[in-house]
């Protein structure tokens, strides 16, 4: 039995508070930096949305942290760019890739630890300080942008004369995306290399759990389009500080003022961003389709049905997400013969999508369901997964965008299949994990509350808004006083608002289980789910030294549970065959 | 086996699962029958023909929903943990041929059905002898301009821009075309009547929306974009701004009057009698 | 339906009686198979081919803003590209040329002749970015700013991202040569930083071309 020995370049914990536990260059701490990282940024995130509801459900209330508690038009839009700039960038690109898959990548490959530490420790600190500049946005003069997530030229480009808060504050956002950018692309070379070179022996492609999977496809995703943001970026700042155009058109007059530019293109700032953009969703929802996967297979005792579909439809649908980014701008005056283009590779990526949502119902069919917290919303994501999808069916026709495009009922769309789903999946990775990250089990009880007020918390925030779309209510209002239609609608609003206050509320049963359960929840032992995935041939909590220098030998598939024959319901992918009980 | 004991023997969260599941498609099947919330009727012909497109698209989603749904909700309940061994199986090659090939045909198929109503609304100019309608957002009003009689829309010059002398998109004063031309806040047309807007803006993207027309287009700085559409109803139509242009965003709001012709003619009249004072 | 369903065997057979080793002839690609030693060297080329990628998508937006910014509008202005920027590429070549001469050198041992070759490489790099910099103030001398027309703007973002990837070549250059690593992280250590090179070599020709074409 070969038990390669071998020399860990770092096999000795550093001492020290500081290079411990702040510039560490272990994994598994980094991973736990981004986790935290990600639930401040939720947090805020959260909190903002909140205060939306507030104010768009009962107008005239007042309402804490704004100017004479009033949220004016443009506190409004601050406020809805930082929500989706601090949701879409620090949470969901964030926790499921560079949180968990930090933590559980080299781990569940057989590697001491990701082939570049020190990257590693960089990325992190750079979306940090990039978090930080975001931030800073909202506490110099003019405030927060008011141009949304998206950024879109020449809102984005031409300065204060544009709105409040276009000012200083949109300099700082385009400085912190672009910090974000360079973070992202360090961060996903460090994990295609570490999936590449770092697999232990006998961990073949086909082999590797799918979480894994998700993390490498999602890192491809990562490498490719980040860099085309930075470029997006550094010209807008060119455009802002050096008075450049090239997003930028001649004779534009703002606020009776004449700018001195000529010629530039929003259309190609559009092109750019969303060449970036349609990517980036599938980097937020990719690593949630292979912790799903994973925790619906070990919690059905059963394996992933299907697991090379699986892997095909997640690289389909990686490679397919370059090809469709024009649906974002089927009427934004590009030439509509593309946009039939656009709409048919659309609705194929559909397919790879749908054959994962059958391929997870397949996984629980003839299963031994355990309802878990993790499962449970395992189960609530494919829920949410299928009820999102569909919407999307409608959107990819450029003929029902026509009507739809920039109503709620996008926002009902991309909230339940990209928002929630990934949010559900990093809950479930949270309930799944959590005893092997800090040896402690998270309370169960606890955790079913958690999920059923989440559960139906959310579908009653997001279904009624595919309904304010169907009425032809358009997002990104402050008010809906201006427009006849819309105010019809208070009580679906005020609906909406209720629900997200409950909903809202209802995260502190998390927040309290996740802190109180780190100090003094139920110890946990080695293999509390009797997982086959190497995760789980690791003691609790994992030692610095991931595998204490005796790297693993990978005998199986992932996924090898209820297996006929077999003593035990699985069987780990790292345990030798002749040590594999028999039933008797 | 500690775990069977902690997470089974119960079958509260499997038909708790169940029941939500049943509300949801319950209810979004109920308000989709209903049509509680529902689009306002169409007053183009091509609108028509996009909500024909919205139903059968529906349709075919709605059949997937509530399978998929009911599905889950089944497979939950039904293979809850009581006891009984998992069935060991890794896949079907034969089941994921079947559900690649019907979704692929469901989602192309619509997408190519879909084809047909894109095309009436942008491929293709307007039928010959349409009214033409200058249509520029600006932060955050819409202006709508008429060529007047001598058909023909006079220069624009951005540096004459002022709202406050009443010149709101920079007309020419001294281009004798631009003499004629009515500038409105708000859109008039006559029913039955070809039209082309040619929308356009003169800060930041806006998107021009009249829900009845079905149409939405965004108004890009530096480019004309032209949408046409023939109207078979008269009334009046909420027209706003759908995409995010600044803090007013919100109220960039104006009407679309769609009247008969003798209406549109005996406003047109009004208009060119105030140009001429 | 239940017949429908495959039922592969499982790869435990253990009739071997001993461990057998674990197949790796999957037809996917590597297995990892040297898993069990340090971090394998391969994984630094693995990480400078992505890297390499990446920075190739971000020049490629570059690029092709600069040709749908050229063919959307009547505003762009063609200027004559400073001349020094031909003696700059064929610098940029010759430093391709000697850090193969480099590292010829040090597959035959010859350490010194490495070194020496080594260092004529960076000081090549060294003099591509000074007659950059001249470029730029050729450019400033005849009026052409950032702001002044969007083909003078591309050029300078062009030519300055260009210029600061080539910078983080020199800094590689000089933590290569600086080290005196053992003959099997050296190789490693030159092969990684004569790829990426290369690579700065081809991507400003490239860029040249598309200048030069393109104006």
């Amino acid at each position: 039995m070969s038990s390669h020995a071998h020399s860990v370049h770092h096999a000795e914990a550093p001492k020290g508070f500081i290079r411990h536990y702040i510039f560490s260059l272990d994994h598994k701490i980094i991973g736990t930096q981004y986790i935290l990282l990600g639930l401040s940024a939720v947090t805020i995130g959260m909190i903002l949305s909140v205060l939306m509801r507030i104010h768009l459900g009962w107008p005239n209330a007042h309402i804490w942290g704004f100017a004479n508690g009033i949220m004016t038009p443009e506190d409004y839009l601050r406020t809805v760019t930082m929500h989706g700039t601090l949701m879409v960038f620090f949470v969901l690109t964030t926790v499921p890739q560079s949180g968990f898959g930090n933590y559980f990548l080299p781990i569940q490959i057989g590697a001491p630890d990701m082939a570049f530490p020190r990257i590693n420790m960089l990325s992190f600190w750079v979306t940090f300080l990039a978090m930080i500049v975001l931030l800073a946005a909202a506490f110099v003069p003019g405030g927060a942008p008011i141009s949304g997530w998206t950024a879109y030229a020449p809102l984005s480009s031409i300065g204060e004369i544009a709105g409040p808060g276009q000012g200083l504050g949109q300099t700082l956002w385009v400085v912190s995306i672009a910090l974000f950018c360079g973070a992202s692309l360090m961060s996903g070379l460090n994990f295609l290399a570490t999936t590449i070179d770092l697999r232990a022996k006998g961990l073949s492609l086909m082999r590797m759990p799918l979480t894994v999977w998700g993390w490498f496809i999602t890192a491809c995703l990562a490498v490719l389009a980040f860099g085309v943001l930075l470029a997006a970026c550094i010209l807008v700042l060119l455009d802002r500080l050096a008075y450049t155009s090239f997003f930028i058109p001649g004779g534009l007059s703002v606020s009776g003022q004449l700018l001195n530019h000529s010629g530039g293109s929003p259309l190609l700032y559009q092109h750019l961003f969303w060449f970036f953009g349609h990517p980036e969703v599938y980097i937020a929802i990719l690593p949630g389709m292979g912790i799903i996967s994973h925790v619906l297979s070990t919690f059905s005792r059963k394996p992933v049905f299907g697991y090379k579909a699986m892997v095909y439809s997640l690289s389909a649908i990686g490679f397919l997400s370059f090809t469709v980014w024009g649906h974002h701008m089927f009427i934004s005056g590009m030439s509509p013969y593309s946009a039939i283009a656009f709409s048919v590779l659309t609705l194929v990526i559909g397919v790879p999508s749908a054959i994962k949502t059958f391929n997870w119902l397949g996984t629980l069919w003839g299963g031994r369901i355990q309802f878990t917290a993790a499962m449970l919303f395992a189960i609530g994501f494919v829920s949410l997964f299928v009820t999102g999808g569909l919407s999307g069916i409608f959107l990819a026709q450029p003929a029902l965008d026509l009507y739809l495009h920039d109503t709620y009922y996008v926002i009902g769309h991309f909230h339940l299949i990209m928002g929630v789903a990934a949010i559900f999946a990093m809950f479930a990775a949270s309930y799944f994990w959590f005893p092997k990250m800090f040896g402690r089990h998270m309370n169960e009880t606890l955790g079913k509350i958690h999920f059923w007020c989440t559960f139906v918390g959310v579908y009653s925030i997001f279904m009624p808004m595919h309904y304010l779309g169907y009425e032809g209510d358009a997002r990104r209002y402050s008010s809906t006083e201006a427009v006849h239609y819309m105010t019809e609608m208070h009580a679906v609003y005020l609906f909406i608002s209720i629900a997200a206050i409950i909903t809202a509320t209802a995260q502190l049963f998390f927040y309290w289980n996740f802190f109180s359960s780190w100090i003094k929840g139920k110890k946990a032992d080695q293999n509390p789910w009797h997982g086959t995935t190497l995760e789980w041939s690791v003691p609790t909590p994992v030692p610095h030294d991931n595998f204490g220098g005796k790297l693993p030998i990978i005998y199986r598939g992932p996924y090898e549970y209820s297996v006929p024959g077999m003593a035990d319901d699985y069987v780990p992918q790292h345990l030798a065959p002749e040590l594999v009980a028999r039933a008797k | 086996m500690g775990l069977r004991k902690s997470c089974s023997g119960s079958a509260a969260p499997a038909v708790l699962l169940a029941i939500v599941l049943l509300i949801l498609v319950g209810s979004t099947l109920y308000f989709h029958i209903a049509k509680t919330w529902w689009f306002p009727p169409a007053i183009t012909p091509v609108g028509h023909e996009i909500d024909q497109q919205f139903m059968i698209t529906l349709v075919a989603t709605g059949i997937v929903f509530v399978l998929a749904q009911v599905a889950l909700a089944y497979l939950v309940y039904a293979y809850r943990d009581h006891g009984q061994k998992a069935r060991f199986v890794r896949g079907s090659h034969t089941l994921e041929v079947i559900w690649t090939t019907a979704t692929l045909i469901i989602f192309v198929g619509l997408g190519v059905m879909a084809q047909h109503a894109w095309g009436q609304v942008h491929f293709g100019g307007p039928a010959p002898g349409a009214l033409q309608v200058e249509v520029t957002g600006q932060q955050f009003v819409w202006n709508f301009r008429y060529a007047g009689p001598d058909g023909q829309f006079g220069k624009l010059n951005p540096k004459l821009i002022d709202a406050s002398v009443g010149n709101p998109l920079g007309l020419d004063p001294n281009d004798p075309s631009s003499k004629d031309d009515i500038v409105s806040p708000d859109l008039y047309v006559p029913v039955g009547r070809p039209i082309e807007l040619l929308i356009r803006s003169q800060d930041v993207i806006h998107s021009f929306f009249v829900r009845e027309l079905r149409v939405k287009q965004d108004a890009l700085p530096g480019l004309v974009i032209p949408i046409h559409f023939t109207t078979t109803t008269t009334g009046d139509f909420e027209i706003t701004c759908n995409q995010l242009c600044g803090s007013n965003h919100y109220h960039m709001h104006a009407m679309m009057h769609v009247m008969s012709d003798a209406d549109f003619e005996k406003w047109e009249q009004q208009q060119e009698a105030q140009n001429a004072q | 339906m239940p017949q429908t369903i495959v039922t592969e065997e499982l790869e435990i057979t253990g009739r071997s009686g001993g461990a057998k080793p674990p197949s790796s002839s999957g037809g996917e690609g590597d297995d990892g198979s040297s898993g069990g030693s340090a971090l394998p060297q391969r994984v630094y080329v693995t990480g400078i081919t992505i890297g390499m990628g990446a920075i190739l998508m971000f020049f490629m937006a570059l690029v092709s803003a600069f040709i749908v910014r050229k063919g959307v509008s009547n505003d762009w202005r063609a200027f004559d590209l400073p001349r020094i920027l031909w003696l700059n590429t064929l610098i940029l070549l010759a430093s391709s040329a000697s850090i193969i001469h480099a590292r010829r050198r040090l597959a035959k041992d010859d350490r010194e002749g490495f070194h020496q070759w080594w260092a004529i490489t960076t000081v090549l790099g060294l003099f591509f970015l000074a007659g950059q910099l001249i470029a730029w103030r050729q450019m400033v001398a005849a009026g052409l700013y950032v702001a002044t027309n969007p083909s003078s703007s591309f050029f300078y973002v062009l030519t300055a991202s260009h210029g600061l990837h080539l910078l983080g070549g020199i800094f590689a250059l000089l933590y290569v040569g600086w080290l005196r690593l053992h003959k099997l992280t050296l190789s490693t250590a030159t092969e990684v930083a004569s790829l990426y090179w290369h690579f700065m070599d081809g991507l400003w020709v490239f860029l040249f071309l598309i200048l030069l074409l393109g104006r």
